[in-house]
């Protein structure tokens, strides 16, 4: 009888801390879900400020027209595959919009009228903070994939997590030549 | 145990509930003190007096309690002369603000805005969906944008550990207790305003009381005398092993040490003095906002400063600069 009444209270036990366990990962997971969503509010925030800034530089610096239609058509392929969910694309997309964006800004050193135009520079703020925001974004979701793919692998965390089916997430790399460049040790040369 | 930022917010919100609970202790004990000096039947210790100053005490107790709850963050920006304002006031400082919040993962923060030339900052409020971030016109004028940055940085950090809750009610609480047993002691000192309506202890008859009454009267001292020292020791030691922590939690969320050890020692050598300084909020702030005391104790550990040694603080922050100086920041910028 008292037999019976042990073993009730293990299972009792067992499944509190089931349940316990199950809802933390659920709550880490569902921080790395809102840190992705920020990253995406950020990148649409870009995409929409980027018409405004062309419109702005071509007033001034028609002549750079080349600089400007690849600016234009990064932001267009990158609208593209983040409306068609390709992630990989996506990334790759941005990485080559940030590139034509420091163009611009470098570009814009060679005409001072532009520089001293109120538009111009309040356009610059926002895309320069838009710019931090993308990283800090990114910063965060990566902290907190690191904190959820540690849970589900720690014990006894992995036995909920396996029947859960909770998956590790992935980081979201920068520039998958740069990450490749960051992981490989510097190159010595004898000579 | 590893130190988590789950681990700090649990024990921050607890301890946040004992210091409601203390409080409203400390209040009864108080008022029933008080009264029972005060109205008591001549010199006998009267428990009717004082179980009914106690009430009342525990009243006002809870009463403080969910003021200071609710209401906490605007009474502080109230008492240190801070306005919210609005984005398109400061758009560079909503921005850096935004950027801070987002790498927090956290709601973004009211701004308020003190109008003084002295450099400072500071957080409160109940959660981070309630919070507030507050800083001085002259830290906006003479920290550049990766400074700010860093600052804000380090009070987001406050907001995350749910340090701005405990904080505020430190503030709110050491507030009272002053002002009670200030006013305590001074209507005792000059008998002032209970003079027509006191009926208890009188010089004549404090003779043929008993000594309970004595005793009720050496307690209701000590603790008017005693109340606001602990209040103070209290609001200093759990100050003073918070801002490392946030200068650290600062770093992972800007990534960058030298902007913020530029920023403490800006604001460290600054002569101005916060001109509404109030002795119950000057720990909430990033550092002392009064020249003085900041300087006084700027290279060793002290039991009367609000915050640890900025030297100390300054030299982990450019030690941790050596850790991270070889990785990229997240912005791109080096």
């Amino acid at each position: 009888m008292s037999g019976a009444l042990v073993l009730l209270g293990i299972i009792a036990f067992l499944v509190v801390m089931f349940v316990a366990i199950y809802n933390g990962l659920v709550t880490k997971r569902v921080a790395t879900e809102n840190a992705w969503s920020q990253i995406d509010v950020q990148l649409k925030r870009r995409h929409d400020l980027i018409p405004n800034l062309v419109e702005t530089v071509k007033g001034y610096a028609s002549h750079e027209k080349e600089t400007l239609e690849r600016v234009i058509q990064a932001r267009n392929s990158a609208v593209a595959a983040s409306n068609a969910h390709n992630v990989h694309d996506q990334i790759q997309a941005e990485n080559m919009l940030s590139g034509a964006l420091r163009q611009i800004f470098a570009l814009s050193e060679s005409y001072p009228d532009l520089k001293a135009n109120q538009n111009f520079l309040s356009l610059q703020e926002e895309l320069t903070s838009t710019e931090n925001r993308i990283g800090f974004a990114r910063q965060h979701y990566n902290d907190s994939v690191a904190t959820f793919n540690t849970a589900i692998e720690t014990i006894p965390a992995n036995i909920v997590a396996g029947i859960g089916g909770f998956k590790k997430r992935e980081f979201f790399e920068l520039d998958p030549e740069e990450a490749k460049q960051a992981k490989q040790p510097p190159r010595v040369a004898f000579s | 145990m590893t130190l988590t930022f789950e681990t700090l917010i649990t024990h921050n919100k607890r301890a946040s509930l004992g210091l409601m609970a203390a409080m409203m202790l400390v209040l009864a004990l108080l008022c029933g003190a008080i009264l029972n000096v005060f109205y008591g039947v001549s010199g006998e210790f009267d428990w009717g007096v004082f179980s009914y100053g106690a009430v009342i005490g525990c009243l006002a107790g809870s009463g403080a309690a969910v003021v200071s709850y609710f209401f906490g963050s605007r009474i502080i920006a109230l008492i240190n002369d801070a306005r919210p304002i609005e984005r398109h006031e400061d758009t560079v400082l909503f921005n850096v603000v935004e950027e801070m919040a987002i790498a927090a993962g956290l709601p973004m923060p009211k701004i308020y805005v003190i109008p003084d030339e002295s450099p400072n900052a500071f957080a409160t409020g109940r959660d981070p969906k309630n919070a507030i971030i507050g800083i001085t016109t002259g830290l906006r004028k003479k920290l550049d944008r990766d400074e700010l940055q860093a600052v804000i940085a380090h009070e987001m950090a406050h907001i995350k550990n749910y340090d701005i809750r405990l904080m505020m009610l430190v503030a709110v609480f050491a507030g009272i207790i002053v002002l009670v047993s200030d006013f305590f002691l001074r209507s005792f000192i000059n008998d002032l305003p209970f003079r027509g309506r006191r009926r208890g202890y009188t010089r004549s008859s404090s003779k043929k009381g008993s000594g309970l009454a004595i005793i009720a009267l050496v307690v209701a001292l000590l603790l008017a005398w005693l109340a606001p020292l602990l209040a103070k020791l209290l609001q200093l030691a759990v100050s003073r092993e918070r801002e490392y922590l946030a200068d650290s939690t600062a770093v992972q969320l800007c990534r960058n040490p030298l902007a913020l050890a530029g920023a403490l020692k800006k604001i460290a050598l600054d002569p101005e003095k916060l001109e509404y300084d109030n002795r119950a909020t000057e720990h909430l702030f990033i550092v002392n906002p009064d020249p003085k005391r900041r300087l006084s104790n700027a290279d060793k550990d002290s039991i009367w400063s609000t915050h640890p040694p900025l030297i100390k603080r300054i030299a982990k922050l450019n030690k941790l600069a050596g850790a991270y100086d070889n990785r990229p920041r997240p912005d791109g910028q080096s």
